[in-house]
């Protein structure tokens, strides 16, 4: 039986590359932050590249603390919608042109968040990780570790339970 | 005591670059409360169909407040960092309307301060997020 012949890799990455911008692109707060992701197969990694808007503390200086929550739930947010989103568009199922084209798929909803705080983020660029622990139809559970320079020590985690948008049809 | 509040209220927010980006206004603080407001900010949105301001802004906003409830403690030397918050997204934001986050340090020992906090907009019955916090009691 005669396999279909592999799509080129340009084109591939091309149509995922578009559809994670186009999905990251279309939330204003991410631009306000600066947050970027990194994509390397389906796996994601954020960055929020320093800035001084993000002081919380000017003394140390450190990261504020609402800056780095809203990192890591910019994280599992954005996790969360393009795990479904790979599906999609992997299976055919998701056309990333209509993405591309502004018609955005609707984002999980954050019903709690919980941040820990494991020592001051530095006036440095910060990378975090999203695990989905759990993705149901309705609920999903996700733990997020955001570090700096040192990979084995973050300097915050997070747990946070969302409700996964309705997809009807 | 007759400290200019509004004078403490610009000090301490101009002192946080984060909270001056996200144009918060500190309204009260002392004995361990704070009130703090944003303003609505399309820069501020999380979900583009909606208009429903983004969590993350929410959390800011909560954090502060709580931290400035912490720091106002009367047995409070001055300095805090957050140990651990938790957010309740309870509805979302009526996009256009201020959120406004009021927040109280019930209870303070020498190393720990705990402080819960409430987010509501122009409908002051339902609030749209709750928070629960601990906060470390540092010197300035």
């Amino acid at each position: 039986m005669a396999r279909p012949r592999p799509e080129p890799v340009q084109v591939v990455k091309q149509r995922r590359d578009a559809a994670l911008k186009a999905l990251v692109d279309g939330v204003p707060y991410i631009r306000f932050l600066g947050v970027q992701f990194d994509r390397r197969g389906d796996e994601l990694t954020a960055i929020m590249p320093f800035q001084d808007k993000l002081i919380g503390n000017p003394l140390l200086p450190a990261l504020h603390g609402g800056a780095t929550a809203a990192f890591l739930e910019i994280t599992a947010i954005i996790g969360l919608s393009w795990g479904t989103l790979w599906e999609e568009i992997e299976r055919g199922a998701f056309d990333a042109e209509t993405l591309v084209g502004g018609d955005l798929p609707r984002l999980p909803k954050t019903i709690d968040f919980t941040v820990d705080y494991l020592r001051s983020g530095l006036p440095r660029d910060a990378y975090a990780r999203a695990q989905i622990n759990r993705s149901g139809r309705r609920y999903a559970s996700v733990h997020v570790e955001a570090w700096q320079d040192n990979r084995g020590r973050p300097f915050a985690q997070a747990t946070g339970h969302f409700l996964m948008p309705r997809r009807d049809g | 005591m007759s400290v200019d509040i509004n004078k403490i209220a610009k000090q301490f927010m101009e002192a946080l670059p984060h909270a001056r980006a996200l144009g918060m206004r500190l309204r009260h603080m002392g004995e361990g409360m704070a009130e703090i407001e944003m303003d609505y900010d399309e820069r501020f949105v999380g979900d583009p169909e909606t208009g429903v301001i983004h969590g993350g802004a929410v959390s800011a906003l909560m954090d502060t407040c709580c931290g400035a409830a912490a720091m106002s403690h009367p047995s409070s030397p001055g300095g805090t960092a957050t140990i651990d918050l938790r957010i309740d997204y309870m509805r979302p934001a009526t996009p256009g309307q201020k959120i406004r986050a009021h927040a109280e340090c019930y209870h303070i020992t020498r190393s720990v301060a705990f402080v819960r906090a409430r987010a509501m907009d122009d409908d002051d019955a339902r609030p749209v997020a709750t928070a629960t916090g601990t906060f470390t009691v540092e010197g300035k």
